[in-house]
């Protein structure tokens, strides 16, 4: 095979008929408040693992909904739990308890 | 697709065509990539009757440049309105460019001066103050592919072939793919608007192919200058044609056909490159799907030799096509000059069937 000095990128259309939404069925259905999400990113401003990790529950919360949980299991490995995103929600969803669910989720539906 | 739905749309995005004294303004890159189809247009507007000059003092409209952000668009302006001034020497009214991303700057800076004159008069100073010339905005421009769609019928009276089997009778399976700035920018400035344009869908009708309705039809190819330019980025452009090869490759189509000039030189060398890349090939065979632009298959239907109408030019070799079709051509003269002179091989590819 040639190579021509830059590579192919893979198509990041995402196929919302195609895409695994039980995980987010499983968190909805123990904090129905993930519906009220307005995705305004006042948790990820504030959270402490941002600061060093690539952390952020915006994004999380947007890969359960598009069912994207492979990216879902590396990104919340970051999270301490400190509760702070929960404190500053203008919409008052329990983040930390989405994202204790989140981890639940996974390990119940292994992925 | 429900066709009575498409015609209702198709009369909403009809646009005026001059019937005749067309001032062509080529194309930078098309003379390089497929020479044989301006040559074609020119040749095919003659035998139909029609007058046509071509200045050999145009240049360049920046387009390329404008949209790489190289060139301001204050620049770019004045040299299009060099380029009226041309026209306007020559007494002609109707402006006619070969190439889609001209066609888009001349309807981008006409549709802005319609809207601040202020800035037609600013740069008719400029125009005065550097060349001493002056202009005339033109009366109707219509890019070379709208020509070749208003006389689609003509063509077809005078054809030679049809864009039909002879073997199996059934019309030729057509994938017919739009530049973006023909009118994803201006919809009403395309015939058929931009969603399902008929320019090119028109003359596959008239001549006798069936177009293919496919998922990613109005996909780009992935031209869009700076991602071409950049080589690291080139991987961007090669994954938009490579979607779309992928979206049209299960309808089995028997040739694209294009009316930019990008698009056709990047779905043909794009599918050599994914060959060599990732070893797919789109086409029957192991070969690829044969890209056309307009004016080499209205070329081509209309009998002329297809080593005139450069088709040796092409990565993904058309000839199956023309044995489709039953178009008389000589194999052995291929590779050979104007003189006859022999030109050599180019390499073969590795996995590409040629």
């Amino acid at each position: 095979m040639k190579t021509f000095g830059y590579t192919i990128q893979n198509d990041r259309q995402i196929d919302f008929d195609a895409a695994d939404k039980k995980l987010y069925r499983y968190v909805a259905e123990k904090e129905p408040d993930i519906n009220l999400c307005i995705f305004c990113g006042t948790c990820t401003a504030t959270c402490s693992a941002a600061e060093f990790k690539n952390m952020s529950f915006r994004k999380i919360s947007l890969f359960l909904r598009r069912g994207l949980t492979e990216n879902l299991k590396r990104e919340i490995e970051s999270c301490m739990f400190c509760g702070k995103c929960t404190l500053v929600c203008p919409r008052g969803i329990n983040t930390r308890n989405i994202i204790f669910n989140i981890r639940k989720g996974i390990e119940e539906y292994e992925f | 697709m429900i066709e009575e739905g498409k015609e209702k749309v198709w009369k909403d995005y009809q646009k005026e065509i001059a019937e005749d004294n067309y001032f062509y303004a080529r194309s930078c890159i098309r003379q390089n990539f497929f020479p044989g189809s301006e040559v074609a247009f020119l040749r095919i507007l003659k035998e139909l009757g029609k007058n046509l000059f071509d200045d050999p003092r145009h240049t360049t409209c920046t387009g390329i440049a404008y949209h790489s952000d190289i060139v301001p668009f204050d620049t770019t302006m004045t040299v299009v309105a060099r380029h009226f001034a041309l026209m306007t020497e020559a007494g002609l009214k109707n402006f006619v460019p070969s190439c889609i991303t001209s066609f888009g700057i001349y309807t981008e800076v006409l549709e802005l001066w319609r809207h601040h004159p202020e800035i037609e008069q600013k740069i008719k100073e400029n125009l005065l103050k550097a060349t001493g010339r002056t202009f005339e905005k033109p009366e109707n421009l219509a890019h070379s592919s709208d020509i070749i769609y208003k006389f689609r019928n003509e063509i077809a009276n005078k054809s030679k072939y049809r864009l039909v089997n002879k073997e199996t009778g059934k019309p030729l399976r057509v994938v017919e793919h739009i530049g973006c700035h023909y009118s994803k920018m201006f919809p009403e400035k395309g015939v058929g608007g931009a969603e399902y344009p008929l320019v090119l869908t028109g003359m596959v009708q008239a001549w006798g192919g069936e177009v293919i309705d496919y998922p990613e039809r109005r996909q780009c190819c992935g031209f869009g200058f700076r991602q071409y330019i950049v080589q690291a980025n080139r991987g961007y452009s090669v994954a938009c044609s490579k979607k779309k090869f992928e979206s049209m490759a299960p309808y089995k189509p028997d040739l694209i056909l294009t009316n930019c000039p990008g698009c056709p030189y990047f779905l043909d060398r794009w599918q050599y490159v994914v060959s060599e890349m990732e070893g797919v090939t789109y086409g029957e065979n192991n070969g690829g799907i044969p890209v056309f632009t307009y004016e080499e298959l209205a070329g081509m239907v209309l009998g002329y030799n297809p080593w005139d109408l450069g088709l040796q030019l092409h990565q993904v070799p058309v000839e199956p096509v023309l044995d489709k079709i039953g178009v008389q051509y000589k194999k052995e003269d291929k590779y050979k000059g104007v003189n006859g002179k022999d030109l050599g091989r180019p390499e073969s590819p590795s996995c590409l069937k040629i």
